[in-house]
């Protein structure tokens, strides 16, 4: 079993997929609609300068989001890493 | 062009717009950054009305394209959106104009449904949405090219064989794919979309029963009331704006008892219905899209490791702003000195043409002079809002949003209000109206309270004439000077970032802001919509701020005209005795603890227009004669001579830099204020931004000029 970890705890540069979303809040239904669901393949591209907020790239495209909503969204890191 | 028909219509199965006898109305729909005002300008070119959905602050653009056969269309291009469940005004209002609750505008009649090829699973989102609505739809897929160059393959017959309406592909910024869009909307026999997907079946029986309680308690037709009752399901906190019609009783009755039940049960709802419908658009997508082997880092990744680096981001952002700055100080003097000219010009040939009389010095001195005023800052404003467009249509708006997210976070906003505030260091009206982007109405509205504390450029007169009263002779260092004006700078930016704490925190608490937001591809912006984006924002703040100018103006000029003094007397005794003199006395008391006298009162009152007329009507009220250049030298001496009644010096050291600081803080701007009117949609926050911020000047003057006093300045 691979395994799961906040998505804000996700090494930049590493690939993931997404394991569990909050029911609940703003944030979870706005990145639902964006794409971001359970069973969903993401990258965290970067950080800003800051380290905060984060950008992943998921369904092609790329996506900020602050660590404080990436702390609800847990992700199992993929193991073919390149 | 084509020739108008007058054939009659034959009559089909599905009733089409165009056989009705009205002009048909058309809505466009689509994501951020997917080409849609590009779409929209190149369907209706410039027969353009740009307005507000009357009670909320989300703007209103419509315009008229032709079908083949001539006809009037009504195109209505909705603000962009990611989804149908609102979360800002604008989504508000892109969802209840395509539901029809709108009582101020129809119920479009067919929706044109654009999306970006090269993302195409995340923009079918919306789509797919809008496709429960019952409505004959087009979908286009706009810069095919690009998908083309990123390796993508789309089966455009499969996708509209799947979907069941007309599928177009389509290069809106070259042009291409516009002409059969236009054969398409004017198809009088538009099909309803074929495309069904399941309903997960814990939501079915709620939606079919808030399908026929909508149909029978809210008077929606049946297709309607399925994608309302599938809207409800999908909203967690359903944004309602003025103008939209509520849901009848029974109906929010029957919505609230199913949410309870779920809660109860542990069900998630809303993300339920988002699974079900991707995973209806990955079946899709699957069908559809062919995607070639992806080679290396797009050129926007390569961009982006520069551009948002945690070293070079903040070169790249200050190199930014620097040229934006150099070109609005060095470029715009020209024009302005234009204007400028040609303002005093027309002011002569009135005074020249009319006699002389109350009514000329109305026209000349009041009209021609207050809005002359105003005008002058116009080249500033157009380059900035110039500028901003530009930042806008590459991609670069976001990644500037993205860098400094986390220092505006520590003040309660989200860096969308980023560019809006920097922009004010220009002139806070291209600020305030860039505030538009900023989906969280709490956190737009306090985006605009403190954008006039950033010191914009009408300041620099008054800071000039300061220092130079303040600093006389050339023994002062250009050093202390320059020193001196950057405080003022970073006074009134740690008073914005302040205030927006303080309003964050107490007067418009809520949640914090999301930074949800996607990072564009770069794109090559098109200089035809840039330039047509400029000339529209300044178009309507010269629209909208117009009649409340004119209006100060004409009042400004009432109060420093009237009463009359008797005889012929020195326009310095004039305004002594005119109402703006009593009301300079008058205020005298008030201002009396800041070190001023009423004749720096008249100056704070003539200036209530435009921060730079203070220096003018310092001219008049110490009689030196306006020589119409940038020369301050007579007026800097005039005013070193002028005194207090006892014969103390009025303009010491202390009472300058006092009202430079008031001059940082204190609402001075009749144009923002207008602005902030129309922004806003009510007097309540441009009043409460006025007296805020020129409470909180008197406050710190008073404290600077008696600490200062004490300790024996």
């Amino acid at each position: 079993m691979a395994s799961t970890i906040k998505l804000s705890e996700l090494a930049v540069g590493s690939k993931a997929v997404v394991q569990g979303m909050p029911a609940q809040g703003p944030a979870s239904l706005r990145l639902r609609e964006m794409g971001v669901l359970p069973g969903v393949a993401i990258t965290l591209v970067r950080t800003a300068p800051f380290g905060d907020p984060l950008e992943i790239r998921v369904r092609g495209y790329n996506l900020t989001l602050r660590k404080s909503e990436a702390e609800h969204v847990m992700v199992e890191i993929s193991k073919t890493e390149t | 062009m084509p020739e108008p028909s007058h054939r009659p219509q034959s009559s089909k199965p599905h009733p089409s717009p165009l056989a009705d006898r009205r002009t048909p109305v058309y809505a466009l729909v689509g994501n951020p950054n997917c080409g849609k005002s590009t779409l929209f300008n190149a369907l209706t070119g410039l027969k353009q009305k740009v307005g507000n959905y009357p009670g909320v602050t989300v703007e209103k653009k419509t315009g008229t394209t032709y079908s083949q056969h001539g006809r009037p269309i009504t195109v209505i291009d909705l603000p962009g959106t990611y989804s149908l469940a609102a979360r800002s005004p604008d989504e508000a209002v892109v969802r209840d104009v395509l539901l029809g609750r709108r009582a101020d505008t129809a119920q479009p009649d067919l929706i044109i449904c654009i999306v970006d090829s090269t993302n195409l699973e995340r923009n079918l989102y919306l789509v797919h949405q809008v496709l429960d609505l019952g409505r004959p739809a087009i979908l286009v897929l706009n810069m095919m090219d690009l998908a083309v160059a990123a390796g993508l393959n789309l089966r455009v017959a499969r996708l509209e064989h799947e979907l069941g309406i007309p599928v177009i592909p389509c290069e809106a910024a070259n042009g291409k794919g516009i002409l059969e869009l236009r054969l398409a909307m004017s198809r009088t026999d538009l099909p309803l979309s074929r495309h069904r997907w399941d309903i997960p079946a814990p939501i079915a029986s709620a939606v079919s029963e808030l399908q026929a309680s909508l149909v029978e308690n809210d008077g929606k037709q049946p297709l309607i009331a399925r994608a309302e009752a599938l809207l409800l399901l999908t909203d967690q906190n359903v944004v309602r704006v003025a103008g939209s019609t509520p849901l009848s009783d029974p109906t929010a009755a029957i919505l609230a008892g199913w949410k309870q039940r779920w809660e109860g049960q542990g069900i998630d709802w809303s993300g339920t219905l988002v699974n079900s419908r991707y995973e209806a658009i990955a079946r899709l997508c699957a069908e559809v899209v062919l995607r070639a082997a992806r080679t290396g880092p797009s050129a926007s990744d390569r961009i982006d490791q520069v551009v948002v680096h945690p070293l070079w981001g903040w070169l790249v952002l200050g190199g930014i702003m620097t040229a934006l700055f150099l070109s609005i100080f060095t470029l715009a003097e020209y024009p302005m000195n234009w204007i400028d000219g040609a303002v005093a010009a027309l002011g002569t040939w009135v005074k020249g043409a009319m006699p002389p009389g109350d009514l000329r010095d109305l026209f000349t001195d009041g009209a021609i002079a207050g809005v002359g005023g105003i005008v002058v800052f116009l080249p500033q404003i157009l380059i900035l809002f110039f500028f901003l467009g530009l930042l806008e249509s590459t991609g670069y708006m976001a990644r500037a949003a993205f860098i400094m997210d986390r220092l505006m976070s520590r003040v309660g906003l989200n860096g969308k209000s980023f560019i809006p505030l920097l922009g004010s260091y220009a002139c806070a009206i291209p600020g305030i109206m860039a505030t538009r982007t900023i989906e969280d109405p709490k956190d737009r509205l306090v985006t605009i309270l403190v954008a006039p504390l950033m010191s914009c450029s009408a300041r620099l007169p008054v800071y000039l004439l300061m220092i130079a009263a303040l600093l006389p002779g050339d023994r002062v260092s250009v050093g202390a000077k320059v020193g001196l004006m950057l405080l003022m700078y970073a006074l009134g930016t740690f008073g914005a970032f302040g205030f927006a704490w303080l309003f964050k925190k107490y007067l418009l608490k809520g949640e914090p802001p999301l930074m949800i937001m996607e990072l564009p591809p770069y794109r090559w912006p098109r200089l035809k919509d840039v330039l047509f984006h400029m000339l529209e924002r300044a178009g309507l703040f010269l629209r909208r701020a117009g009649t409340i100018i004119l209006g100060i103006s004409i009042l400004l000029w009432f109060l420093t005209t009237y009463p009359k003094s008797a005889g012929d007397v020195t326009p310095q005794a004039q305004i002594a005795h005119s109402f703006a003199g009593m009301a300079g006395r008058t205020l005298e008391p008030v201002i009396r603890p800041l070190g001023f006298d009423w004749r720096i009162g008249i100056g704070l009152i003539s200036s209530f227009a435009a921060r730079e007329v203070f220096v003018s009507s310092m001219g008049v009220i110490f009689g030196v004669e306006d020589s119409g250049g940038k020369d301050t030298t007579p007026l800097r001496a005039a005013l070193r001579q002028a005194q207090w009644p006892g014969g103390a010096p009025l303009f010491t050291p202390l009472v300058c830099l006092t009202l430079m600081i008031y001059y940082v803080f204190a609402m001075q701007c009749m144009s923002t204020i207008a602005v902030v009117k129309r922004e806003t949609n009510s007097w309540r926050w441009p009043l409460f931004q006025t007296g805020y911020m020129t409470g909180t000047a008197w406050l710190i003057c008073l404290v600077v000029y008696q600490g200062g006093h004490a300790l024996g300045f």
